[in-house]
């Protein structure tokens, strides 16, 4: 508010909504108070600035030429077509995401299925597919599969576990109680998981999709592969074709309007129900339904999935080393490459989960105009190529941090900026499902927002935090055009290695980096799994 | 019980996150030293492939007597890097892929003029309008056959032949890749936007298309198509991986200056604002010299344009002997209209 603004307010009208701006979320008690503290609100405001750095850059190169060329570049009747192209596949992606995802994910967390947790961990490794190898592999597969088909297929079966993963740890969280109810007052199975599980898995389901859509609409590999013509693609036409940035910039900002309009939707869906569960943690886990005789048929949608999702591409990484001529290998280089991204991934995703864990709780605790200001925050450079993004920060360190150019903190702050929202989504989906009312009997006792933070949510939401960790440490290690630019000069990760193999032709040298990056990402979902069996 | 076990793994999870960053701090203070001691290293961005030319650069550096560090990316993206970095850039030298991309450098007046000696190296045509930068090799596009399914003299003599409707369904072409559109905006400052777009046209009605050069090259080999539009040097890189009894393919030059027997170079340029011009200086000489344009012949299997040195590479006809057309390179710039075509007829 500006001072003019209060001084013109008459006296004895309403309080300005300012004041009101953090209004505690309904259902929550009375006593979680009106704003954020201090303790959360900070490094929230810090994360969020961080993530906004791209759309700084954006500023400055689309407006270089006049606000009238950076119009004329979005104006053009191929933009809204392209944009059209995007939005179509982008649902599609989703809502076959949205299928893969929930499905597996009950079958794996709440059912009898032989092998639970092996199939829980399998489902989470196409993550570590990089979206180009999967392209790739299906071409060469099938040479048929170009244009929308090819680009959907390739996109789902990368980016299903976006929603997979915060959703089972969703259906573990839940009470089973209200379930028992339900099915005690004569609801059968389907219609308890319809009418009582699906409602509550509805936040971190959306949290998923929405991931699901940004990571789409960023996309270039598979597009540029599948020669499905997207938005993303102007982009990079705009700096490969005619080495402009500012067409590239001022396009960049469609995507950022598209993705804040994304996220209010989703914000949308959330509806204002409460789906925490009373208790801290329920004494037993849920009962798992009983497949019965439709065992089958649920084993051998999990292994069709799997089959196409992973198998598949290991396959066709193992027919690269058969065939191809080029297969060095190079044990050194592989191993140097291993742990420099086992390094940058993790420290990339322990920095975007400490930084997300105040944005999420915010956005679960908190509602109105600032905490979802704050949230948007996150999300807004999330649809951006990763080019893009790179270049935004190469922008900003050349001229305010040059010391850290092209050295390994800068690289981890890159992550931050790439990926705080697959980090947000799931600490707030976990956030949501721990009982606020707890919070509020510590605070009660006299405990310090920190302490309630260290001591009740953190515990409370600890394995979708994990869960979201984990997602951000296999989002990181496949990282590649922001790594590629902002490395210090000589590392090699996984993925550039694997990047420099394919660009040289050499399929067979580089089926041992895209197998490494694969059996890595099974690591943190393994452990994930450890507690739940 | 839950709480604890959950405890637990946060635990592991927290472990097996801090060890690989204190492993990566560990190595990240070793290469510290290095750079420390490497402030006077000579810093190189190279947009051409590790594989193709590290063996050529580790050369470089003893040759140049300074450590070299270099940045592999690719030409584009490292050409924008370039641009934002401004006169703060760490790189003394661009090694790009392609003209376009120094073009584009050179157009911002990033480039330093590079002396008459460098620059007389190499034709005209296969140098910077500006004289700031200079091509080091050359690729020439080229028809690919299957020798089994098409005799050596029905194959078309010019690109404008494999859109004929004997052909239809037995081209095979990779409409992404860079070759091919600098070829395509070749046609067009050659023989105009009008006749490029109807040649598209009927391309696109006769062709199949492939991801990149490689992936044509083995489908002529397997005999999917019977023509393949390529660079050279994919064919020769195979023959010297697999032997000449092996691949099945052949390669035909056009002739007559078509427009499908264009020749794109790759080059490097001296950034004007580094504090190593004198030692990037020393690098471009070297990579002019005898030595450096052998191993372009050799092992990249591309034309050397530089020190006299002709390609002894078996079966591959002399540079003299290409008939390309007469083009301006600089003129490739306009590759965005290029797309723009590709695009409206669907080939993109």
């Amino acid at each position: 508010m500006t001072p003019t603004e209060s001084a013109a307010r008459p006296a004895g009208a309403p309080a300005p909504a300012g004041r009101r701006r953090f209004r505690p979320a309904l259902g929550a008690p009375a006593g979680t108070g009106r704003r954020p503290p201090l303790v959360l609100l900070v490094p929230a405001c810090v994360a969020a600035l961080f993530a906004l750095l791209p759309l700084g850059y954006l500023a400055v190169r689309a407006l270089e030429r006049g606000p009238g060329y950076a119009w004329d570049v979005v104006a053009d009747e191929r933009t809204l077509h392209l944009l059209a192209r995007s939005l179509g596949l982008t649902a599609v992606v989703v809502a076959a995401c949205l299928v893969l995802g929930v499905s597996l994910a009950w079958l794996t967390v709440r059912t009898d299925l032989p092998g639970a947790r092996a199939w829980s961990v399998l489902a989470t490794l196409p993550l570590a597919v990089p979206s180009y190898v999967a392209a790739f592999a299906w071409l060469a597969a099938v040479p048929e599969t170009g244009g929308f088909t090819g680009a959907a297929l390739a996109l789902t079966l990368v980016s299903f576990p976006y929603v997979h993963l915060p959703v089972a740890a969703a259906l573990r969280g839940i009470d089973p109680a209200q379930e028992e109810a339900a099915r005690s007052l004569g609801h059968g199975p389907v219609r308890t998981f319809v009418r009582v599980t699906l409602p509550q898995l509805r936040p971190a389901a959306a949290g998923g999709a929405l991931l699901v859509a940004l990571y789409v609409l960023s996309d270039f590999g598979a597009v540029s592969l599948m020669r499905y013509d997207t938005f993303t693609r102007a982009i990079h036409t705009s700096y490969r074709a005619s080495f402009d940035r500012t067409p590239a910039a001022a396009l960049s900002v469609v995507l950022v309007v598209m993705t804040v309009a994304l996220v209010a939707a989703e914000a949308r869906t959330r509806g204002r129900a409460g789906h925490a569960r009373t208790g801290g943690g329920t004494a037993r886990p849920a009962v798992r339904t009983p497949l019965g005789r439709r065992r089958l048929p649920a084993l051998a949608w999990c292994a069709a999935v799997v089959a196409v999702a992973v198998a598949f591409p290991l396959g066709t990484l193992g027919y690269w080393l058969v065939v191809g001529s080029s297969a060095t290998w190079d044990l050194a280089a592989l191993t140097e490459a291993a742990w420099a991204t086992l390094g940058v991934a993790a420290a990339g995703a322990a920095l975007t989960t400490f930084l997300a864990l105040p944005v999420g709780v915010i956005a679960a605790r908190y509602r109105g105009r600032g905490p979802q200001l704050l949230e948007q925050s996150a999300y807004a450079g999330h649809a951006l190529p990763g080019i893009t993004v790179a270049l935004s920060l190469v922008f900003f360190a050349v001229r305010y941090a040059y010391p850290l150019y092209q050295r390994l903190p800068l690289l981890v702050g890159a992550y931050v900026v790439l990926f705080l929202p697959v980090a947000v989504a799931a600490t707030r989906a976990a956030v949501l499902q721990a009982p606020p009312v707890l919070e509020d009997v510590a605070r009660s006792l006299g405990r310090s927002p920190l302490r309630v933070l260290r001591e009740v949510t953190v515990p409370l939401a600890a394995p979708g935090v994990a869960a979201g960790a984990a997602l951000t440490f296999v989002v990181c290690m496949k990282e590649l055009p922001a790594t590629l630019l902002l490395r210090p000069t000589g590392m090699d990760t996984l993925a550039t290695r694997l990047w420099t193999e394919t660009g040289a032709g050499s399929f067979a040298a580089a089926a041992p980096y895209a197998a490494a990056l694969i059996v890595l990402a099974a690591v943190p979902s393994y452990l994930l799994g450890r507690h739940r069996t | 019980m839950r709480r604890p076990s959950a405890r637990r793994t946060t635990a592991l999870l927290a472990a097996g996150l801090l060890l690989p960053v204190l492993a990566a701090c560990g190595s990240e203070s070793d290469k510290g030293g290095s750079t420390e001691a490497g402030d006077s290293a000579l810093v190189i961005y190279s947009g051409r492939n590790e594989k193709l030319v590290k063996p050529i650069l580790d050369k470089l550096e003893k040759a140049v007597g300074t450590k070299v560090e270099v940045r592999y990316g690719d030409s584009a993206e490292l050409a924008a890097q370039l641009l934002e970095e401004g006169e703060r850039t760490k790189a003394g030298l661009f090694f790009s892929q392609d003209a376009g991309a120094l073009g584009a450098l050179s157009k911002e007046g990033m480039l330093a003029k590079l002396p008459s000696s460098s620059l007389d190296a190499v034709d005209e045509a296969y140098r910077g309008g500006a004289g700031d930068w200079v091509g080091l090799s050359g690729r020439v596009r080229v028809i690919a056959y299957n020798p089994d399914e098409v005799a050596e003299d029905e194959v078309p003599d010019s690109v404008h032949d494999v859109v004929r409707p004997e052909w239809k369904g037995k081209v095979g072409f990779a409409p992404t890749n860079a070759s091919f559109q600098a070829f395509v905006t070749g046609m067009r400052v050659l023989e105009g936007d009008d006749a490029t777009r109807a040649w598209l046209k009927g391309l696109k009605d006769n062709g199949r298309t492939y991801a990149n050069n490689l992936a044509t090259l083995d489908a002529v080999e397997s005999g999917e198509v019977e023509l393949g539009l390529v660079n050279h040097y994919y064919w020769y890189e195979r023959v010297a991986e697999k032997g000449e009894d092996e691949v099945d393919a052949k390669l035909k030059f056009l002739p007559g200056k078509d427009p499908g027997a264009l020749i794109n170079v790759a080059g490097v340029g001296i950034l004007k604002d580094s504090e190593q011009a004198e030692t990037a200086q020393k690098a471009v000489d070297y990579l002019l010299s005898e030595e450096a344009q052998t191993y372009f012949a050799d092992k990249t299997k591309e034309y050397p344009l530089a020190a006299g040195v002709t390609s002894s590479v078996e079966g591959l006809p002399p540079f003299d002997s290409l008939q390309s057309p007469d083009i301006d390179l600089g003129k490739l710039e306009s590759l965005q209209e290029t797309l723009a075509m590709l695009q409206d007829v669907g080939l993109v």
